[in-house]
């Protein structure tokens, strides 16, 4: 594993962690550390830093839901163009391309189910090249970027030899 | 019934381990965060469950031969080849175990008669002596300092030889200093040991846990010491199988055949559907190994800087999964440091002198868990460093 894998991996256990920390455990500087992460900004490969969030736990009303989208692909762009317009919706949060019986699968937030509902008959349906929507609501999360929603029982014992 | 007359004097005569008793103090107090384990926090690879489970589903429960599956120890053997260039015969050389420990405890039954001496280094893993002492042998533990990396050197190893030492225990990487014994540092200690009758019984549970580039050694590839050495391994720290419960022994055959006589009345054989995944483990894991030693290395260099950022000093463990910093500059023995710890901050780290009187003013600590539960850890152990205005 070269000292930027290193470093992804530590970061997608724990983004906050310090570049003095990174240093100390990969055991280089503290500047080569700062250098690999911002080159790993600019090349594109870390695209951002946020907070994984338990939104139910905020809002009790709160809905997340997996939406098929069927599209027709267009001459010029192939699927890009529907994609990223969907994408550029505040509340989407995630689109992806997908093998299988349909093309796009979009992920969005809202802040109760009528939002949701009038989010896809009213924005997204409506748009040219896309030709069905079939829309799954999300019951419970237990897992999301590489953390569990639940504490992790450790089921070794307290002390041990 | 007054059982105390009843039951044998020299087993009542024995304490619990240290280990255990801060056991019991530490899990009186409510949300406990613990760096006390000394077992991996990964699963056993996927593949090793994935066997045994094959293993299960073909109804193979059957007892094994004593010294284990021929295909295992055939696989043990090609593994210690690999390892350290030394060809242990797989039929006669090498048993397979109940753990590491019963290695242990077969290795010490075969070779001790009573009154014979068996030094022990200290601090270290804390089963020896009381085996010694069940077989009628004198434990004699030889102090290992900080000054000397929590090396055994040969001063005092020489120190402690008399015409009674039948045999020495040698636990390195060492649970919990973290010490190794490199390659020139064994080359001295074989250099006493060369023309003498004494045993080696080199207890390398965490041979795979050694970190920088030199790969662990065993002082069985030392000149002359394959004919005195027993060595001890096991799956359960590099393949992260404790529960398992397998080990192995490699030795020469005529000790081995003792060990097997012992191992035969004792257990029967090590548990099958264990021996079954273990071939797996060999075959398939090595890269098991590297990824969870990488893991370990860097939660290593996190925890010594985050110690020694604590004000206590440490000394930098090159094997196994503790560190072991000193707390004399707080004023308190191991035992309060420890017991203050979990009950006023909640944090169990296990006291040194669990390991050996002279583990006395030192603490191991386990970093055998998640980053970020580290952190936690640590910071809690900074707030309490500082209410007790150390």
């Amino acid at each position: 594993m070269t000292d930027k894998e290193r470093i992804i991996n530590i970061l997608r256990q724990d983004a906050r962690i310090s570049n003095e920390k990174i240093a100390v455990m990969l055991n280089i500087t503290v500047d080569e550390a700062a250098k690999m992460i911002s080159e790993l900004e600019d090349e594109g490969i870390i695209i951002g830093y946020t907070a994984i969030t338990n939104d139910e736990k905020m809002d009790k009303n709160f809905v997340c839901a997996l939406i098929d989208v069927k599209v027709s692909p267009q001459v010029s762009c192939g699927y890009d163009g529907v994609a990223m317009k969907i994408a550029a919706y505040r509340e989407v949060s995630s689109v992806y391309l997908m093998s299988g019986g349909y093309d796009l699968s979009v992920t969005i937030k809202g802040r109760n189910l009528r939002e949701v509902a009038m989010f896809v008959t009213e924005r997204l349906a409506p748009l040219d090249g896309v030709i069905s929507t079939t829309t799954h609501f999300i019951l419970h999360r237990y897992k999301e970027k590489d953390k569990m929603f639940t504490r992790n029982t450790d089921e070794r014992s307290l002390v041990s030899p | 019934m007054d059982y105390s007359n009843i039951l044998s004097k020299k087993v009542q005569a024995l304490e619990f381990s240290g280990i255990r008793k801060f056991f019991d103090i530490a899990a009186s107090v409510k949300d406990v965060i613990s760096l006390s384990v000394g077992e991996p926090d990964f699963k056993s690879p996927w593949e090793v469950r994935k066997e045994a489970v094959r293993i299960l589903e073909q109804g193979r429960t059957a007892y094994t031969a004593n010294a284990g599956l021929a295909e295992l120890r055939q696989a043990i053997s090609d593994y210690l080849y690999k390892r350290s260039s030394i060809r242990y015969d797989a039929s006669e050389q090498i048993i397979v175990t109940v753990g590491g420990s019963e290695a242990i405890d077969l290795s010490l039954r075969a070779l001790i008669d009573t009154g014979d001496e068996v030094l022990i280094p200290q601090p270290s893993f804390v089963c020896y002596a009381p085996i010694v002492k069940l077989v009628n042998g004198v434990a004699v533990p030889i102090e290992t300092k900080a000054e000397d990396n929590f090396k055994l050197t040969a001063k005092a190893l020489k120190e402690h030889i008399t015409p009674k030492t039948k045999a020495l225990v040698l636990p390195f990487p060492n649970n919990p200093t973290g010490a190794v014994m490199r390659k020139n540092d064994l080359e001295e200690i074989a250099a006493v040991l060369r023309d003498t009758n004494i045993i080696v019984i080199s207890d390398e549970i965490y041979s795979e846990l050694t970190y920088g580039n030199e790969r662990h050694i065993s002082i069985s590839q030392i000149d002359g010491m394959e004919e005195r050495t027993v060595v001890i391994n096991g799956f359960s720290k590099a393949f992260a199988m404790t529960g398992w419960r397998l080990g192995f022994a490699a030795a020469p055959k005529e000790i081995i055949l003792q060990m097997l006589k012992i191992h035969q009345y004792a257990i029967m054989s090590s548990p099958t559907v264990s021996q079954f995944a273990a071939i797996t483990a060999l075959n398939e894991c090595e890269k098991d190994i590297e990824y969870m030693r990488g893991e370990y290395d860097m939660r290593r260099r996190l925890i010594v800087d985050g110690v020694r950022e604590l004000g206590l000093e440490c000394f930098e463990p090159e094997g196994a999964f503790y560190i072991f910093p000193s707390i004399k500059s707080t004023g308190m023995t191991s035992q309060e440091f420890c017991e203050k710890l979990v009950q006023t901050h909640k944090v169990a780290v296990v006291p040194g002198d669990a390991f050996g009187a002279c583990g006395e003013g030192y603490i191991r600590i386990s970093y055998a868990y998640s980053l970020e539960h580290i952190m936690t850890a640590l910071e809690r152990m900074r707030q309490f460093l500082k209410d007790i205005g150390a």
